[in-house]
């Protein structure tokens, strides 16, 4: 029971210690942030590998996400006689809700995954103490340029998986089931608020994409430098930004939207 | 396990030490690597460190260099107490120091040529021709100018740690500290590794500090050999001196013998109260 009750504490001490050194790399990262200014290459390709291909999952994701919207909306609404409102449904769902956070669960599949082991794995093979060896901080030359291409990443697949989501609605909708071309549209672009729904959507997308970026370099730069530690930090990755997006975004839901 | 006696250096370092080490005590967790250890480089020498593996020789490069900090002690290399540094003044002094890492560590998403022009384009401001030219001397010097636009994942280990050598030289340092060179090394690498250290130590006015458990090839190349053990320098001299050291640590381990003061046995209970005594 003792022993029990001893575990337990030292694993909760272990957690607020990782959890210090997770903030002290996100201050170290933050303060080093002018670096991409004398190296805007690094933050180029960074916003190539986390972005750009990352594309072709969220536009897939985002069509598919839209079309069922699409359909399901289609049912609910024409039973009350509400088929017309189709558009401004989709687009609401979309950029309130699914597209920031379904893409955030995408990135932290796939870049955020790639960026742990790519760290890790960096780790488990020198190569990060082979920088701090010839007087480069990896800190500022690895981690500053892939967090902030995370954070600028995150909002622009999220608006891009949003617009292929109308796209898919409208295909669904419209070509489909016959709803309105002209209602699907119009009610969209009265309903559909520039503040309170797509600057909101952004705002949740570039936390988003500070706390996915964020966990993905902890966990590399953190990990134990073996094979099964780099395995279990990848799990890692991918298992915490899911549940920290999808708490952090019924908090943000709650601020933004409540009254 | 006999009690290997420690060797103090009493005297005062003199101008020709690179890296005097004082009362130099470390460990991990409950576990004592360094007890009190006193160990002076000198200047143009190739030093050995060499023990068993796990007695902390590894650790020792990572303290010199300020990866690890003392919990008592001293380490001062060129003048300068790596302990009390900042991360300013510890990187000024890296950039005089080469390190060449057992695994050589290259940077694997960047070519051959790339790996060792990094530190030049990273800490001078030299044009990129004149960067070009430096970078194809120093691969020159290892005998890989031919394997310039090759991939790390293209090369053998020998070759990745030849690189990871003209990478370590690139910016013309004072000291290269080498880790275990010889590991893992078919016989060809290890002799073209051996003549590398010693030429570039002697052409260009190095000083090397080599950590390895490989007792001929480094009694080769060294001109002076510490053995530590249990934390402690338990004899040091040149490697003909050592050779003729009838002290029973020093014959087990430059003899390679199986059992000795270092036991064989990891230390367990009687085979016997194992086998019958009712344990699980």
């Amino acid at each position: 029971m003792l022993e029990a009750v001893a575990r337990l504490g030292r694993g909760v001490l272990d957690a607020l210690e990782r959890l210090g050194r997770a903030h002290l790399l996100l201050l170290a990262i933050l303060l080093g942030l002018g670096e991409v200014l004398r190296r805007p290459r690094l933050l180029i390709d960074q916003l190539f590998n986390i972005g750009v291909l990352s594309l072709s999952i969220v536009g897939v994701s985002g069509l598919f996400v839209g079309m069922v919207l699409g359909l399901q909306g289609y049912y609910v609404l024409s039973q009350f006689g509400a088929a017309e409102s189709l558009g401004v449904m989709v687009a609401a769902s979309l950029v309130r809700e699914l597209g920031p956070v379904v893409t955030a669960l995408l990135v932290a599949g796939r870049a955020g995954s790639a960026l742990t082991a790519e760290i890790g794995l960096m780790k488990a093979t020198e190569q990060l103490a082979a920088l701090e060896m010839m007087a480069v901080d990896p800190v500022h030359r690895l981690l500053v340029p892939r967090f902030l291409g995370g954070v600028l990443a995150m909002p622009l697949l999220a608006a891009i998986f949003s617009a292929v989501g109308v796209l898919g609605g409208y295909f669904v909708g419209v070509g489909l089931l016959g709803v309105d071309e002209g209602a699907y549209w119009s009610q969209m672009q009265a309903r559909i608020d520039f503040t309170a729904d797509l600057a909101n959507g952004v705002v949740k997308s570039l936390v988003f994409g500070l706390v996915v970026t964020w966990i993905a370099l902890f966990q590399g730069y953190d990990t134990i430098p073996t094979a099964e530690g780099v395995s279990r930090s990848t799990t890692r990755t991918v298992v915490h930004s899911a549940l920290v997006v999808l708490g952090l975004d019924f908090v943000l839901t709650a601020l933004m939207f409540g009254d | 396990m006999d009690e290997a006696q420690p060797l103090r250096v009493d005297e005062a370092p003199g101008p020709d030490v690179l890296v005097e080490i004082r009362g130099l005590c470390f460990r991990r967790g409950e576990r004592v690597i360094f007890e009190d250890l006193d160990l002076d480089i000198r200047r143009g020498m190739v030093t050995a460190v060499m023990g068993p593996s796990g007695t902390g020789k590894t650790t020792l490069l990572q303290l010199i260099t300020g990866q690890l900090h003392p919990e008592a002690g001293t380490i001062r290399v060129a003048g300068e107490d790596v302990g009390r540094l900042g991360r300013d003044g510890l990187y000024r002094l890296r950039r005089r120091m080469g390190m060449l890492f057992q695994s050589g560590a290259l940077l694997t998403d960047l070519s051959v040529f790339d790996n060792v022009a990094y530190p030049l384009r990273e800490h001078t401001k030299l044009s990129d021709s004149l960067v070009r030219k430096l970078v194809l001397l120093k691969l020159e010097a290892v005998g890989l100018r031919g394997a310039r636009d090759l991939m790390p994942n293209e090369l053998s280990g020998g070759m990745a740690r030849r690189v990871a050598l003209a990478r370590a030289i690139a910016l013309d340092p004072m000291m290269v500290l080498y880790d275990e060179p010889f590991t893992g090394q078919d016989p060809i690498s290890m002799g073209m590794l051996m003549a590398l250290i010693r030429q570039l130590n002697d052409a260009s006015g190095l000083t090397s500090i080599l950590v390895s458990h490989d007792v001929r090839e480094t009694a080769r190349i060294a001109d002076h050999l510490y053995l530590i053990f249990e934390g402690r320098v338990v004899a040091q001299g040149t490697p003909d001196a050592l050779a003729n050291d009838r002290s029973p640590w020093v014959r087990q381990f430059l003899d390679g013998l199986p059992d000795g003061p270092v036991r064989f046995h990891y230390p367990a209970p009687p085979l016997a109260e194992d086998l019958f005594g009712g344990r699980g």
